[in-house]
């Protein structure tokens, strides 16, 4: 008899997190649990500056504190050649400043030192005199014909601009707009925001001079990256570099570039011939490394009064602070921003991207974004939202009049990617049947003639996750394949280890359902292990949804290879050929005779006691999985609010969400990433931002500034699922982790545009805080975020 | 949290936590340490010796008086407020604050009397005690003194005890009439700091306004005291002329910044808003007026 799937905990089973046990236990192991023996502690001197030029430095004081060990700084680094690192995107990036400040909370100077305590006295013992220099802190200062040149270090760098990219076709988009009744115009922008994951960047280095081999406990996404940079950057052989990520606490994209501190920890190990502890604290995290967003839009679209969209234009004015480190391997400059308009059909899109210097902090694709696709779906659909207001057609109708249809699959997106699958129609109405959008208009007419404002957004969008097929990406050249290890033991129990990196997604419970599924072997006899570049197969880790569509797919392939070989020896135990033996859940049977038949386990017990002639024993396997394409989820978010017309403060009423994220392995972890999502939407809708002063100092450098939303502001979601599996996953998953951050806040704000329209107002540019909706109620006029914020003394 | 070093006492008795302040000239009450505690770990606040007052027994009591004053002690935490089952027939515009305050975890720790001591300008204890005119007792060398709240707070940060002074409890005098009152504040999030706080305390005798303050948190570099606003509505019968009036004349004694939290014309505006909404609150029923 077959297993009953569920309750081995295979595909469908909602089971719990196995990880969860030592995490509410306070037993994870995090990069600050790791202690060693004669350890050393770091601390970073930042500068406060954005713009400065560093006149001098004197380090004696700190030297003179008894149990400071070692003070770095740009001038020493520059000394062995590591004062700048190379980035992902092909540009460099200080490691510590020599000859300038570029942003503030740019790293200047490190001690080191027998106590965390000791080692801030030493950085507060160290004196920098700065002579400032005028600060940017937006595209359009930095373009500006007489900024200053913020990148006088490199050499053939005149202005302040970075790339100009284009991507589409031109002349069929003018086409298009030529022939249009009504082209639709506006512009935007999507503010900067860190993913703050709770716990911060650091390291622990450890350089053992006796047998050269370098071990670095890391808050990495992505540990065999940083093997390989640190093997190209440090000149140490690859072999002896071991990169550990263990427990890490949240990532969301913070977590895979190189950081200063890490190469700093590791110069100091090898200077010290000790371990080095550098742990980031919560201001360093979030003034000095990866953020999201940043970008500005100017968008157009070109229909028909009968509502069909026949071209689109986009511009972005994209802001990377002071470095392009944006850490993303596809081959477009802007990354994904051209996966706009995916789930629509539109025959003609042009897209031209300019990036450009400021002296904000750098590394700009942080934050469940897939690489700028937040980006794109934000704009997109606030740009649908004001196309379908300017046709003064129903938003929903609009979207039903463009969506791709259920029949159209594979089809050629209008930048050129190729979508899988869907059924979006669908997903649309199950969403506006639970919102009762039928009788939205009247309830909307209704209030507000009690003088109450009601409005309802909708977010409709397919994204492109799973980085990803070698056609679109690679980082510094390698292809963006992942792995799977799978060694089944003799009694059937098993450990499996793949090239991502979990960071709360819970690969430990989900990859052990996949194995299960494939093998019939109870999920609870499944060890899974990840980010020790010593153990792990090579694979690129884990950001952009990419674990489920590459490293999960591994894990199915793998375990697949497994169940072959246990094939044969199955018909070696059953004394038939191979060809007639049959496989059911976790069980070979011979044709005809179900009840002739070995359990997996009885066949890896033969694996290591009873081959057949000829046959390697063991049952271990590997498989490197190089995706034929990009998943392809869609969602439908609705979002009903009401604003408070004296304050212009805005409650969320209602949040329905429709997700098609194809096959869900665990269905209650694929609902906590839509919830989580879906708050992080909230989020970035209503209150959470970095943002800059004219001096460039950062507004959101703590949790006082820097605003998460708790229990008690967050809405209640409510989710609803369809199920398209992919057509080219092995077991027809899609990735879910960036859906609802994607495609929710576009739906917060168009419910807030939508409460507001009877002002002519077209756009506030997230977040939506009390005073812009105010603001907007009472002139009438579109409100920019753009920084600097407007302060007065 | 990495602090510079500090030299940490907790005394049993008043008398011993005076002297251990006037031991050392670069001395701190710790009480609550919700804002002190962040301000050290930020480096911002660097004291050489901390007086923990928590083992002194005595000072953590509120509650309502034989003379009809209120007093409460300096062990009070927010939270005490926050559950109180009596608080609210006593002190409206206090029970109405006291949930508004920072988050849960901060107010289990976090006091009455050290938000009053820290006089943060968006500290939301010391708009409640303007607004009810009330006092605080400090303790010292030469024994004890009562300064009124308007005294007390000098500016941003800054407050009229000495070094070696200890405020034991605030304290608000009994009412001529029935209290009424409530506080409003607008926060981009719980736990945040007020972009905008409003406090009200009236006494009433029936439906007139016998006696009126309002406190406002956050919009000026220190707790205001909107005096005219509250003048406007004293011997009235909180009609909406008189409460408009006052919201203007609050919005008025309003000094706000533009900051990341609004600017200063909303914010002025918020305050209007608040002081309308709240005195609306107080309003007689139609028929009461009819
Ligand atoms: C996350 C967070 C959010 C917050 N949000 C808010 C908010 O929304 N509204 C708000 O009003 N406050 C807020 N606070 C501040 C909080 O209310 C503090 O508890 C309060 O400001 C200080 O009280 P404390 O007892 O913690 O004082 P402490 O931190 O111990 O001391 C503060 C200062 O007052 C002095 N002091 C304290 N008690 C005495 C005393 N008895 N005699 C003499 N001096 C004394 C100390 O020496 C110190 O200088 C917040 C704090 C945090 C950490």
């Amino acid at each position: 008899m077959a297993l009953d799937e569920i309750k081995i905990g295979g595909l469908g089973a909602s089971r719990r997190r196995v990880e969860d046990n030592r995490f509410i236990r306070g037993k994870g192991n995090y990069v600050d649990d790791i202690v060693l023996p004669g350890m050393l502690h770091m601390e970073i001197l930042r500068s406060p500056l954005a713009h400065a030029r560093i006149t001098s430095i004197d380090v004696s004081g700190a030297w003179a504190i008894p149990g400071v060990r070692l003070v770095l700084t740009g001038e020493m680094m520059a000394a062995r050649n590591l004062a700048w690192m190379p980035t992902l995107s092909y540009d460099t990036q200080a490691v510590l400043a020599t000859d300038k400040v570029r942003f503030q909370g740019q790293e200047v100077a490190c001690v080191v030192a027998d106590d965390p305590y000791t080692a801030k006295d030493g950085c507060e013992a160290i004196v920098v005199e700065y002579e400032p220099l005028p600060p940017i802190v937006n595209p359009y200062q930095a373009m500006a014909a007489d900024a200053p040149l913020i990148r006088d270090d490199k050499v053939n760098q005149t202005d302040n601009k970075i790339f100009d990219w284009e991507v589409g076709d031109k002349e069929g988009t003018d086409r298009a707009f030529a022939q249009a009744d009504v082209v639709s115009e506006i512009d935007m922008h999507y503010p900067r925001s860190h993913p703050s994951p709770i716990e911060t960047c650091g390291s622990v280095a450890d350089f053992d001079r006796s047998t050269s081999k370098l071990t670095v406990y890391m808050t990495s996404q992505a540990p065999h990256i940083i093997r390989a940079a640190v093997a190209l950057v440090a000149e140490i052989p690859e072999h002896m570099i071991r990169i550990i990520a263990p427990d890490l606490g949240g990532g969301f994209g913070n977590k895979v570039p190189v950081y200063p501190g890490y190469v700093m920890s590791i110069l100091a190990s090898i200077l010290t011939e000790r371990p080095v502890k550098w742990i980031e604290d919560k201001s360093g995290n979030l003034i000095s490394t990866g953020f999201g967003r940043d970008v500005y839009l100017k968008g157009q679209i070109a229909m028909r009064n009968d509502g069909k969209i026949l071209g689109v234009r986009m511009h972005t004015d994209s802001d990377h602070g002071a470095f392009f480190s944006d850490a993303q391997p596809s081959k477009f400059k802007i990354g994904l921003m051209h996966s706009a308009f995916a789930c629509y059909d539109i025959p003609a899109a042009h897209l031209t991207a300019t990036g450009v210097y400021t002296n904000k902090a750098p590394g700009g694709v942080a934050y469940r974004c897939s690489f700028r696709v937040t980006e794109a779906m934000y704009f997109q659909e606030r740009m649908i939202c004001a196309a379908a207001d300017d046709l003064g057609m129903d938003q929903a109708e609009f979207r039903r009049v463009n969506l791709v249809r259920d029949d159209d699959f594979p089809k050629r997106t209008p930048f050129g990617f190729l979508t899988d699958s869907g059924q979006y129609e669908k997903c649309l109405d199950i969403g506006l049947e639970a919102i009762g959008y039928a009788d939205f208009k009247q309830e909307q007419q209704a209030a507000r003639k009690r003088g109450r404002l009601l409005g309802i957004g909708i977010s409709t969008m397919t994204e492109p996750l799973g980085a990803g097929n070698s056609r679109e990406y690679d980082i510094l050249g390698i292809k963006m394949f992942d792995s799977a290890e799978l060694r089944v033991h003799m009694t059937g129990k098993a450990i499996l280890r793949t090239g991502a990196k979990t960071q709360g997604q819970g690969h430990e419970t989900t990859w052990a359902q996949i194995v299960a599924h494939e093998l019939g072997i109870p999920a609870d006899d499944i060890l899974v292990e990840e980010g020790d570049t010593d153990t792990a197969p090579f694979g690129m880790g884990t950001y952009a949804s990419r674990s489920t569509p590459v490293a999960g797919a591994a894990v199915a392939m793998v375990s697949r290879k497994i169940r072959a070989k246990a094939r044969k020896i199955a018909a070696h135990l059953l004394e038939v050929s191979e060809e007639d033996i049959e496989w059911e859940l976790g069980r070979f049977y011979v044709r005809g005779a179900q009840d002739r038949g070995v359990s997996i386990q009885e066949c890896a017990m033969a694996a290591y006691s009873n081959v057949p002639d000829g046959m390697e024993p063991g049952l271990e396997n590997n498989a490197y999985y190089d995706p034929p394409n990009l998943t392809w989820p869609f969602a439908c978010y609705i979002a009903k609010v009401e604003v408070d017309p004296e304050t212009g403060v805005w409650d969320v009423l209602r949040v329905v969400a429709v997700d098609d994220c194809g096959v869900r392995i665990n269905p209650m972890i694929v609902e906590g990433q839509i919830m989580g999502g879906l708050t992080e939407a909230y989020a970035m809708a209503n209150m959470q931002f970095l943002t800059f002063d004219e001096d460039g100092n950062c507004i959101g450098s703590n949790y006082m500034d820097y605003l998460l939303p708790t229990a008690w502001e967050t809405p209640g979601f409510e989710l609803h699922e369809v199920v398209t599996p992919c057509p080219h996953h092995p077991i027809g998953a899609k990735g879910i982790g960036e859906c609802a951050t994607v495609g929710g806040p576009a739906a917060f704000v168009n419910a807030v545009m939508d409460a507001l329209k009877h002002t002519g107002v077209r756009n506030i540019d997230m977040p939506l805080l009390p005073d812009r909706v105010h603001d907007a109620l009472t002139t009438g006029n579109d409100i920019s975020g753009m920084p600097p914020v407007k302060t007065e003394a | 949290m990495f602090p510079s070093r500090f030299r940490y006492e907790a005394p049993s008795s008043l008398g011993e936590a005076v002297a251990l302040l006037a031991s050392h000239d670069d001395s701190k009450v710790l009480a609550g340490g919700q804002s002190l505690i962040p301000m050290m770990k930020l480096r911002f606040a660097s004291p050489a010796l901390l007086v923990d007052i928590n083992n002194i027994p005595g000072l953590d009591q509120h509650g309502a008086q034989p003379d009809g004053s209120y007093r409460i002690g300096a062990l009070v935490r927010h939270a005490d407020l926050e559950k109180s089952t009596t608080l609210g027939e006593h002190q409206p515009t206090i029970a109405a604050a006291a949930p508004l305050i920072a988050d849960p975890i901060v107010r289990t720790r976090g006091t009455f009397v050290g938000s009053v001591c820290h006089a943060d300008p968006q500290g939301d204890w010391a708009s409640c005690l303007v607004a009810l005119d009330g006092s605080i007792v400090a303790h010292g060398p030469t024994g004890r003194r009562t300064i009124p709240v308007d005294d007390f707070v000098t500016g941003p940060f800054q407050t009229v005890l000495a070094p070696d002074e200890i405020a034991v409890e605030a304290v608000i005098g009994a009412a001529s009439g029935s209290r009424k009152g409530g506080y409003l504040k607008l926060e981009r999030r719980v736990g945040d700091f007020a972009t905008v706080g409003v406090a009200v305390a009236l006494e009433m005798s029936g439906s007139t306004v016998t006696k009126a303050g309002i406190g406002l948190t956050g919009v000026g570099s220190a707790t205001i005291n909107a005096r005219e606003a509250a003048d406007a509505i004293v011997g009235s019968s909180l009609g909406d002329d008189e409460i408009a009036v006052a919201a203007e004349a609050a919005a008025a004694a309003s000094s706000p910044r533009s900051d990341h939290r609004g600017s200063a014309d909303y914010k002025r505006h918020v305050v209007a808003t608040f002081v309308g909404r709240l005195l609306a609150q107080h309003q007689p029923a139609e028929a009461e007026v009819a």
